[in-house]
């Protein structure tokens, strides 16, 4: 799946956040959006994963060269990790299932594939705590572990490690670094760390004054 | 004191033989509650979600008029039901006056602001970003909406147990378009009132212990129903 994004623009309460963004995704690997805090990173993200409309400007979906529907159907191709995960009132395999209930998926299904996602980011024997109790390291894990369950082709994260600590942080990168190996989808992410850019990216965009410039 | 000790003894009596013309009673006011409390529910409830996520004109003004209708006074619904069920109001072709029906649309007029007021309370003290997390993982508006009900879902069954609690001891409204018939609309409260009248305490004494005891019951479901809602180790 490709990505085209052709110069979009959002203000809120009529301040500029994005003035010109274009860029295209299209190669699995990690992408990298890099820029100083309230630079636009989030809403770009948002906008990308359709959860949030552009002023202007538009967002193409291309599956071998032909447009897609932005419909619900595509929205469960992709999925987006907050920087506050927002944890639902119930264990930690109920968080992780639940995209994959509103998928229809049979519980056996879910079962199995809840394991291995907790597995993954290192919470398997965590599952049946109440996820309010994770640590935010943890619980930013858990915000990973809930979107690769669906096995998403694109994959948004959006600052997933900014507000925890060193050693949760080095597992979420490591957790990237195994998806790269696994193929497993497009990730595009924010960081607002440089050097965390220079570890995980593949591909380096730099976002300053509402617009994506090439990277130094 | 020593009539109120005999009282309570008899009360004590008819409850252990379990006196049918009692449970009869009881039976009609669990009946007649229960059936408001679920049309509330289904009302009361999606307009507390409505109230709570969506954002329409007149949506601040809808807020401030449900919390005022919380403290509707009962016997000023007991009458507008009345005018309106009796044979010459506009509903009066329906022959309801005085029936089991009357007194379910009165508790219900009653409940339904408690229930909306308390769900929408509920649905609001649920953090936005569950919403959001929520589409993030595929959701539907529908889904999105199931999510943040199922999140306040304590908070909603608190607010269905506290409307409970208010019809079971509400008496004006019921007394007005029920007209306590015995055996027919008779429920433990218009009984309890009209029993204290005649002078004989020990039915009025043995229901006012079984409301004692439902109220208890309520208030225990009703903070079982906060703790479970409560993360652990908060």
């Amino acid at each position: 799946m490709k990505l085209t994004v052709s110069h979009i623009a959002k203000s809120y309460e009529g301040r500029t956040v994005l003035a010109d963004c274009s860029s295209v995704f299209e190669q699995r690997g990690t992408y990298v959006l890099m820029g100083p805090n309230g630079s636009g990173k989030s809403t770009f993200l948002r906008i990308c994963a359709l959860l949030e409309r552009q002023d202007s400007g538009g967002i193409a979906y291309l599956d071998n060269g032909a447009p897609l529907a932005q419909d619900i159907a595509l929205k469960r191709r992709m999925t987006l990790v907050l920087p506050r995960v927002g944890v639902f009132n119930t264990t930690v395999s109920g968080n992780v299932a639940y995209g994959l209930t509103l998928r229809g998926v049979h519980r056996d299904m879910i079962k199995k594939r809840v394991a291995e996602a907790l597995a993954f980011v290192g919470l398997g024997r965590k599952k049946d705590q109440h996820a309010r109790t994770l640590s935010s390291g943890e619980t930013q894990r858990l915000g990973i572990a809930r979107a690769l369950v669906l096995g998403p082709e694109v994959l948004f994260l959006d600052e997933p490690t900014a507000s925890i600590d060193q050693e949760n942080t080095t597992i979420i990168e490591s957790i990237i670094q195994d998806m790269k190996k696994d193929d497993r989808s497009m990730v595009i992410m924010t960081t607002h760390d440089p050097d965390q850019a220079d570890r995980l990216a593949d591909r380096l965009l730099v976002l300053r004054e509402g617009r994506i410039v090439p990277a130094p | 004191m020593s009539l109120f000790l005999v009282g309570f003894k008899n009360a004590l009596s008819l409850i252990l033989h379990l006196n049918p013309e009692l449970f009869g009673i009881i039976l009609l006011s669990l009946e007649v509650s229960g059936f408001a409390l679920i049309i509330a529910t289904a009302l009361g409830l999606p307009l507390g979600a409505l109230l709570g996520l969506k954002r329409f004109p007149g949506r601040n003004l809808s807020i401030s008029v449900v919390n005022t209708l919380m403290g509707l006074p009962p016997v000023v619904v007991g009458l507008v039901v009345y005018l309106l069920l009796s044979r010459r109001g506009p509903l009066g072709f329906l022959g309801l006056l005085y029936s089991p029906s009357a007194m379910i649309i009165a508790q219900t007029i009653l409940a339904i602001p408690i229930v909306t007021a308390l769900c929408h309370s509920a649905i609001m003290n649920v953090d936005p970003v569950i919403r959001l997390a929520a589409r993030t993982l595929g959701a539907t508006s529908g889904q999105e909406t199931l999510a943040v009900i199922r999140e306040a879902r304590y908070g909603i069954l608190s607010a269905i147990i506290a409307a409970f609690g208010r019809v079971m001891a509400e008496v004006g409204a019921i007394l007005i378009v029920g007209g306590n018939i015995a055996g027919y609309t008779r429920v433990m409260t218009t009984t309890i009132a009209l029993e204290t009248d005649k002078g004989n305490f020990e039915l009025a004494l043995a229901l006012g212990l079984i409301l004692l005891a439902l109220s208890f019951l309520v208030n225990a479901a009703f903070h079982a129903a906060q703790r479970k809602g409560a993360v652990p180790g908060e």
